[in-house]
């Protein structure tokens, strides 16, 4: 695979390390890393189902029919019916967009914002710094689940709301993460030499540190990505994210779901599979990029 | 080490007082009025005066800078006030909840401890076989399953197949081992595989890494036994984060079970500092907030004495 180039000048030649095409990167991850390869087709799965729940769902999954409540799964109903009769795989496909939704809108700006402070932090130093880090210790000592309830009756309960209570104490430990990572970057003679060329603060840290603690910004975002999906389970099984009738899969294992558990196990059993699976494949790949991209961890 | 110390002390003084203040404001912030909740009505239909007076009454009358100094003085004397609701002082109230969070984290982390450590042992040992994939998956499952939805699966099985219900009044363990733990065990398994699954990981990487040490390779050398060698050296070894680990979770596990007191409808901490918020009961919600805040920091602290204790070069950071 290895690619000869020969230079312009036509005097010299030389060759390269083998360059890896996208087909190739993809190949050797699944040799290497077996198990974050089945996360990320447990990933890839999971934004299917969400990107086509329209056309894969069997039934509408807010129609309510009385008719049927409390289905057992059948060839119609392969996941059961619910106490209002709606279709179990229905409202779980539709589940998917919003677990995803969440997760990725959650994690994102968590760390966005996290990586943020935490660059300006390691950058400008002094008592930017020592202010910067004060509130990050604020925030992570703060239980998560007060700040969620607390957001849920000021904002009142609903999906893009449980975003803003999730995505708040993933700011600190995003801060902390990029911050050390920041630290070391800036101590590169690239950064002396931006600097002696007159690149403003906003520039050298924006152009300059950010694309370079991008590894540690990754990782973070894919391993929170997983227990984001989980605490917005946690928060509508509390009755602080989703309200009904929103197909959410915290949601649709509190309540009725409980109440009528011993009549109709298939409620609560399914969408807690449904998020146990999604979590889980999350996890396996972050797993897996973590140890492909850290370089204290490579070739273990 | 005394000025990292001190040093450290400090910094723990603006995050209790940001934490401190973060609560007030946001318990002020929540729309509701406790004095309205009090009196069990809307705005309607409850007499002006009995209002002012109940105000009056539970000191929100004051202005906000008072009550914030008032509070903040009274927690520096480790007086938390008196619930608005019961009117007993919080602390009293916390210590009725307080034996079933601890015995439950206690048991928890035990539980997390006893799976995790052999787990994690076994799989750093046997790298990269059908042995560590099988301990990897089991606890990353652990992570992605959500503990409340196990419990709930428990309390499904057992009614079903059982036909029995784990009990609703908590036995303190000095007084009904039994009836103590017929209640606690089903929570005390779900949590404990949870937490499990952090520590099986973490003893696995950092064995993993001991493991690559020139002090390992040496016992290897002088042909110490597999057994020796994996315990006697790379373990001790591995087990300052790992225990340290453990100790932020048991730190977590006191106060922030919510989820898990839900689900076998357990009086403890987490349930407290959540009905507390919906009551809008200021004075338990900001003294809760603050111990499990306070915890979390001194355990953090603990945790990071420890390692300058054990590493000299963090001192001279």
């Amino acid at each position: 695979m290895a690619t000869r180039v020969v230079l312009t000048h036509g005097t010299a030649s030389a060759t390269l390390a083998p360059r890896l095409t996208l087909a190739d990167e993809v190949v050797k991850f699944v040799r290497t890393k077996p198990l974050g390869a089945a996360g990320a087709a447990i990933i890839l799965g999971m934004l299917a189902v969400a990107a086509s729940a329209h056309a894969l769902a069997p039934y509408d999954p807010y129609r309510a029919d009385y008719g049927l409540q409390f289905a057992r799964p059948s060839l119609e109903h392969w996941f059961g019916t619910d106490e209002f009769g709606r279709d179990v795989l229905s409202r779980i496909m539709y589940g998917a967009r919003i677990a995803l939704f969440v997760g990725f809108t959650a994690s994102f700006a968590g760390c966005t914002i996290g990586a943020l402070l935490g660059v300006t932090s390691a950058y400008l130093g002094g008592k930017v710094d020592l202010l910067l880090e004060r509130l990050m210790d604020v925030l992570l000592a703060f239980p998560q689940l007060i700040l969620a309830l607390a957001i849920a009756s000021i904002l009142g309960p609903a999906v893009q709301n449980v975003v803003i209570a999730i995505a708040i104490p993933i700011i600190p430990r995003a801060a902390r993460v990029v911050r050390s990572a920041a630290l070391s970057v800036k101590e590169n003679v690239y950064v002396e030499a931006v600097h002696a060329l007159g690149a403003s603060r906003p520039r050298v840290m924006l152009q300059h540190i950010m694309p370079n603690v991008m590894a540690p910004y990754i990782i973070i975002v894919t391993a929170q990505l997983g227990s984001a999906i989980l605490a917005e389970a946690a928060l509508s099984y509390l009755g602080l994210g989703a309200a009904e009738p929103t197909p959410s899969w915290g949601l649709m294992l509190s309540g009725s779901a409980l109440s009528y558990a011993e009549k109709a196990p298939w409620m609560p059993i399914f969408p807690g599979l449904a998020i146990s699976l999604g979590v889980f494949g999350f996890n396996l790949f972050g797993d897996s990029l973590r140890d492909a991209l850290d370089p204290k961890l490579r070739g273990r | 080490m005394r000025t990292y110390v001190l040093k450290r002390l400090l910094l723990v003084v603006p995050t209790l007082l940001g934490v401190a203040s973060l609560v007030f404001v946001i318990m002020r912030v929540i729309p509701g009025d406790v004095a309205l909740l009090i009196l069990g009505g809307d705005a309607g239909n409850v007499d002006q005066k009995q209002l002012v007076a109940m105000r009056a009454q539970l000191g929100l009358d004051q202005p906000l800078l008072v009550q914030f100094g008032t509070w903040l003085w009274g927690v520096l004397r480790l007086d938390f006030g008196t619930s608005l609701w019961t009117g007993q002082p919080v602390t009293e109230e916390l210590l009725i909840r307080l034996p079933l969070s601890l015995e439950l984290a206690l048991l928890a982390t035990l539980v997390s401890v006893l799976i995790a450590i052999p787990l994690g042992m076994l799989a750093a040992v046997r790298q990269d076989t059908w042995v560590d994939y099988a301990v990897r998956i089991v606890s990353i499952g652990g992570l992605a399953i959500p503990s409340f939805w196990i419990g709930i699966l428990c309390i499904l099985a057992l009614v079903i197949f059982f036909g029995w219900g784990p009990p609703l009044e908590f036995t303190p363990p000095w007084v009904d081992p039994w009836a103590n733990l017929e209640m606690m065990l089903w929570p005390v398994l779900t949590v404990g595989y949870r937490y499990s699954a952090v520590t099986t990981r973490m003893t696995r990487s950092t064995l993993l890494e001991v493991l690559r040490e020139d002090y390992i390779r040496t016992a290897w050398a002088k042909g110490l036994r597999e057994r020796a060698v994996v315990i006697r050296h790379a373990l001790k070894n591995a087990m300052l984060p790992v225990v340290t680990l453990i100790g932020t979770e048991f730190a977590f596990l006191i106060g922030g079970l919510v989820v898990t007191e839900t689900v076998f409808t357990l009086n403890g901490i987490g349930r407290f500092v959540v009905d507390a918020v919906a009551h809008r009961d200021y004075p338990v919600v900001q003294a809760l907030v603050f111990l499990i805040a306070f915890s979390f920091v001194v355990v953090n602290l603990l945790v990071d004495l420890t390692y300058a204790w054990f590493d000299p070069r963090i001192r001279y950071r």
